[in-house]
């Protein structure tokens, strides 16, 4: 598939629900999605067009919890990035762990650094921070 | 029924990566394993938060001292994707050529290790003491032998001495039969076969679904490098190709490091032919609003660096994700059902920091009582070395 079929698709499922698009370049491409539909877009994204999860950044901004999504379209060199924005101060968020078991670390780091609850996770113990972190106390959170 | 566990771990504070493993076992068999890392967390991600762009580039160099390129070479990408510029050509050259001499000796170093974990010191020693001279090189050209400072954002900090591409050229070129004898080595090695392959394998499937990448994805079959798929630096403009190997096992990640050592070879030769001349460095001012993405193809697999800028001195936002981070986790799937004389081999495949391993010890759950430390399962692998050995012999 090439990169423009992808995004034509992507915009076809989505609709309405793609806050913002940015073609920021020939292989950088960053999509604001809301986040009822991210599970289904990732699995479309991991099972159909074979993308690899690269990570997820999460970043405190004043809008909310952003949670950059980095998928890598090997083949074509793409990494495509899908944006949610989570509200404060509880944000929640379905889990990837069911569809991509390398998830599990990844959404263990951003729940212990910025206090994301991915729901149905298996795991959320601490990954890096140590075991008697104080409860609540998120690292890369601006209003600690 | 109460498994024994076996603590791998956790860490010695002058090692990089430490990480801890608690095996399950059941006899030999390993039936379950968790994996703790985390105990030299330096939250660069936050410290790089409080330094200037260019004061960055120091900082992610020391996350790892092994491939202490491989984060500035990420990096360096990401703020040249936020910006959008070309970078000059030479610059390009360069980075290449230091890209891949990191690999070399990266490998090499595994190499070692991983002959000393099966009983094989003499490896070790060859391995190590072919690296020496690709240390020399890089002592010659940046001044350094590790942590060259030679990146920085819009280009490199030093340029090369075309009067050093002779020996640099000649001493790439003697390392080749070096190469050729550990090749011969591990192929034809009756032992090393029988203690590495099908040993922890990795299906095609695990790869992606674990996400798992570099060396160990190729190792399996997968045949993803982002030097070939988001081509940066000069990887676009040389001829070489993606070493992939079927088998999944610890054998086929034994091979596929070996043969991409030639391609680093092969590449850093034709870097030195074809580098053009001219100016080294943007000289890059200001850093505008907005967002980037760098990758390296680091000798362990794909480093991701992402940059957020609001316009000021230091980003707002920095998220690294190094290779190791996701092969260890994929050690859950490798190392379950093998036996315990295995596991340090196979833990070591994903080419992690192996020295951790030194401090393993098997205690016996219920008692808390101390049965082997490190040194005794590092034995317990080379005697079955030894064992095969004579079988072989016979």
């Amino acid at each position: 598939m090439k990169k423009e079929e992808i995004i034509q698709d992507i915009k076809h499922r989505l609709g309405n629900d793609i806050i913002d698009f940015n073609d920021r370049s020939e292989r950088r491409v960053y999509i604001t999605i809301r986040k009822t539909v991210l599970l289904d877009l990732a699995k479309h994204l991991f099972s159909v067009i074979q993308a690899r999860l690269c990570t997820l950044t999460g970043v405190d901004t004043r809008q909310g919890i952003e949670i950059l999504y980095h998928f890598s379209i090997d083949e074509l060199g793409l990494i495509i990035s899908l944006r949610v924005i989570l509200d404060k101060p509880n944000p929640e968020i379905d889990t990837l762990t069911s569809l991509i078991k390398g998830a599990e670390w990844i959404e263990r780091e951003v729940h212990e650094f910025l206090g994301v609850n991915f729901k149905g996770h298996p795991d959320l113990r601490h990954l890096l921070l140590k075991d008697d972190w104080p409860e609540g106390d998120y690292p890369l959170r601006r209003d600690r | 029924m109460a498994h024994k566990i076996i603590p791998i771990g956790p860490y010695h504070p002058l090692q990089e990566e430490p990480e801890f493993f608690r095996l399950h076992v059941d006899g030999e068999r390993v039936v379950d394993i968790d994996i703790q890392i985390g105990y030299n967390h330096r939250m660069i991600e936050k410290i790089s938060e409080s330094k200037s762009y260019d004061q960055v580039t120091f900082v992610v160099e020391r996350i790892c001292g092994i491939c202490s390129t491989s984060h500035p070479f990420a990096y360096t990408n990401a703020i040249d994707d936020l910006l959008g510029v070309q970078v000059p050509e030479r610059a390009l050259y360069i980075r290449t050529i230091i890209g891949e001499l990191e690999r070399l000796h990266s490998h090499l170093l595994w190499l070692g290790l991983a002959g000393h974990f099966l009983g094989y010191n003499t490896v070790w020693m060859w391995a190590w003491k072919c690296r020496e001279p690709i240390l020399d090189i890089f002592e010659r050209v940046t001044g350094n032998r590790q942590h060259y400072a030679m990146f920085k954002p819009g280009g490199v900090r030093r340029d090369m001495d075309e009067e050093d591409f002779p020996w640099i050229r000649k001493t790439l070129k003697d390392l080749i039969p070096t190469l050729d004898m550990f090749k011969g080595a591990v192929m034809d090695d009756p032992v090393i076969r029988a203690r590495t392959e099908g040993v922890g394998v990795l299906t095609k499937e695990d790869v992606r679904n674990y996400c798992v990448v570099g060396p160990t994805a190729r190792a399996s079959g997968v045949a993803i490098d982002v030097r070939k798929d988001d081509p940066y630096a000069a990887y676009d403009k040389v001829e070489w190709k993606v070493i992939t190997y079927e088998g999944g096992d610890v054998f086929s990640k034994l091979v596929v490091r070996i043969l991409e050592m030639y391609e680093s070879v092969n590449i850093i030769l034709q870097c030195l032919d074809k580098m053009p001349k001219g100016p080294i460095d943007l000289n890059i001012k200001d850093i505008p609003p907005g967002e980037g993405i760098g990758r390296h193809e680091a000798p362990r697999g794909e480093v991701f660096h992402y940059i957020m800028s609001d316009g000021g001195n230091s980003p707002i936002r920095h998220k690294i994700r190094a290779p190791s981070y996701m092969n260890i986790f994929s050690n859950k799937k490798a190392v379950i059902g093998e036996t315990i004389s295995d596991a340090t081999i196979i833990l070591a495949a994903v080419d992690p920091c192996y020295c951790c391993t030194e401090r393993m010890a098997v205690v016996d759950y219920k008692s808390g009582k101390r049965i082997m430390d490190g040194e005794d399962l590092i034995r317990l692998s080379q005697e079955k070395t030894a064992r095969l050995k004579e079988q072989f012999c016979k």
